[in-house]
């Protein structure tokens, strides 16, 4: 059951996910993976997955870090170990819809998210079109993400996705 | 002058190198007279293609829309149990009509004109046949029986559906042969599978060279700076390339070997893909559960033309290449465990899917590197390539510092394409 929530407490809710949306994708768009475990509380989950697989329930994930260790483990394979070309990422958020706040606490909220990639002498691309599904857990006035399912429209990824979105 | 280093004459032919299977043409992955000959003689020709698991198709109605080669195909479970693989093409006017990747029905209608087969692909009906109030409709001596989808065979090895459009294929353990057998059904036969999910990419690069990367065991210790640093595989650890009698199918196999030093002369050999001192905050995710009837801890299969068979510890799934002309491919994955598998070990699998797939730690480097790949050959002065790695020799070898499976599936490659 979540809780109903008033208009004003819902456009609070709102602003404050829009504001964490922005920083977040800030840090990615620097491609600053370091910091990026630091926007999940110690054991948050992220998932980034095919809209098909969503729709059947079908658990596989792209990418599948079950805690922040496991996050900043993909930090260090991006940054030491991968190989890839250099690219630039711009990430853009909107669309927070807030659904309420489950018997946990947590704010339970979707949104759109659109990445688009540019390698160096390529034109500019959408790399990836999907939605946000979110639990976030207050933490005094910011927010952190408990969960981040990332559900992609764009089934034929270009090549690959080196950088969580 | 003809051109002997390129392998093109004065007139456009293309003829391979004269030194052999160590030299492969530029033009082999860039031509479309090569790619078009590659769809008739290979995978419309006599080879078994990959195309669906039956674990995806459990009940009489469901169905999957697929490919062999780039040829779009339906692949659907009949009311009598059978599977059947039929052309996604309507008999009239040739229109693709399945829309739905996967799904349950008892007919397929085509929208344009109402056209409806049933699940084995035969014409059932075509409105207005015999026209309306005395006028039009279709020639009296018109039989649905002779109009309809090309239908491919089929085989079934535990689970797993292949079809050709080739009558005189051999039968498909045959095909497979005794040494791809063997591996494939340490996966396959281990118990029914459970589908945990699918992604789907595409790589801007030519097809063989999928199969070529994977039959390279030289480049996973040095391009998989990944798999070197955190050990899942080193030069001087037990491995095999295993190659079938006719060169066109592999398995890379590997032992993990945690306690494996990492000497001097092979930390300098490997360059920048040695890190020392890194390490994983969460390394839980790189055990290896034992469950399979193997001793190798990964086998990675090429099955020619157009499977991936992987078993990465303890990550499983197929890839299905889609050829999309001479310059790109899609890679249709499906990930799976088994049925009977529990939590712990359903969550195992999907932590150390992190390893493979469009975002793995070691799928990005070879996605990278094909297209790399792809752009010298098809961008830079024609040339040719060298697989010159362990001289002299074709099929297994023990040692990963060799390309002598490369040359392999080029003997056969050639005989089958008369190049």
């Amino acid at each position: 059951m979540l809780s109903e929530l008033s208009p004003v407490e819902r456009r609070d809710l709102r602003l404050l996910i829009e504001e964490f949306n922005t920083a977040y994708a800030r840090v990615l768009d620097e491609q600053n993976v370091e910091s990026w475990p630091d926007f999940f509380t110690e054991d948050g989950f992220y998932r980034v997955t095919a809209r098909e697989n969503a729709q059947e329930d079908l658990p596989v994930g792209l990418v599948w870090c079950e805690g922040r260790a496991m996050m900043r483990d993909r930090a260090v394979a991006i940054r030491s170990t991968m190989v890839f070309a250099p690219r630039y990422l711009r990430h853009f958020n909107s669309n927070v819809a807030v659904l309420g706040i489950d018997e946990a606490g947590h704010i339970l909220s979707e949104s759109n998210y659109l990445v688009l990639e540019t390698l160096m002498e390529d034109e500019t691309r959408i790399l990836q079109a999907g939605m946000y599904r979110d639990r976030f857990e207050r933490v005094g006035d910011s927010l952190l993400l408990s969960a981040r399912d990332c559900i992609y429209d764009s089934l034929l990824i270009p090549n690959d996705m080196v950088f969580p979105v | 002058m003809d051109d002997v280093r390129t392998g093109i004459s004065d007139d456009g032919e293309l003829r391979w190198p004269a030194e052999g299977l160590t030299h492969i043409p530029d033009w082999l992955y860039t031509s479309e007279e090569i790619y078009a000959r590659e769809r008739e003689r290979i995978f419309l020709g006599d080879c078994w293609n990959f195309v669906a698991l039956e674990a995806e198709l459990p009940e009489p109605g469901r169905f999957k829309r697929s490919y062999v080669g780039d040829v779009p195909v339906i692949v659907s479970r009949g009311d009598d149990g059978d599977i059947n693989v039929f052309e996604n093409r309507c008999a009239h006017r040739g229109l693709e009509f399945c829309r739905v990747p996967r799904g349950k029905t008892s007919e397929f209608i085509c929208p344009y004109h109402q056209w409806t087969y049933d699940l084995t692909g035969r014409l059932m009906a075509v409105p207005f046949r015999r026209g309306d109030r005395g006028k039009g409709g279709m020639p009296a001596d018109f039989d649905m029986a002779d109009h309809g989808p090309k239908r491919f065979n089929t085989a079934i090895r535990h689970g797993v559906i292949f079809a050709s459009l080739s009558d005189r294929v051999e039968p498909l353990e045959d095909y497979l042969g005794p040494e791809t057998c063997e591996h494939f059904d340490a996966v396959f036969a281990k118990g029914k599978l459970r589908i945990l999910g699918y992604y789907r990419n595409r790589l801007n690069g030519n097809w063989k060279l999928y199969h070529e990367n994977l039959k390279d065991p030289y480049h996973a210790t040095l391009l998989h700076v990944f798999l070197a640093t955190f050990k899942l595989m080193v030069a001087g650890q037990k491995s095999a390339m295993i190659t079938d009698a006719t060169g066109r199918h592999a398995t890379a196999a590997s032992a993990r070997d945690d306690d494996l030093e990492v000497d001097a002369k092979t930390a300098e050999e490997m360059k920048s893909a040695w890190r020392d001192g890194l390490t994983l905050e969460d390394a839980k995710f790189m055990e290896f559960i034992p469950e399979f009837d193997s001793p190798w801890t990964v086998t990675m299969q090429t099955i020619w033309p157009n499977l991936i068979v992987q078993r990465e510890l303890n990550t499983l799934g197929i890839r299905h290449i889609v050829p999309r002309g001479p310059n790109a491919l899609d890679m249709y994955w499906t990930m799976f465990g088994y049925e009977d598998d529990n939590e712990e070990i359903t969550n195992h699998r999907l932590r150390q899917g992190n390893l493979m797939g469009p975002s793995g730690y070691l799928g990005v480097d070879d996605n990278e590197a094909i297209r790399f790949l792809q752009d010298g050959l098809r961008r830079s002065l024609p040339d040719r390539g060298i697989v010159m790695l362990d001289p002299g020799k074709e099929g297994d070898t023990d040692t990963l510092i060799s390309e002598a499976s490369i040359r392999s599936l080029y003997r056969h490659y050639r005989g089958v394409m008369g190049l």
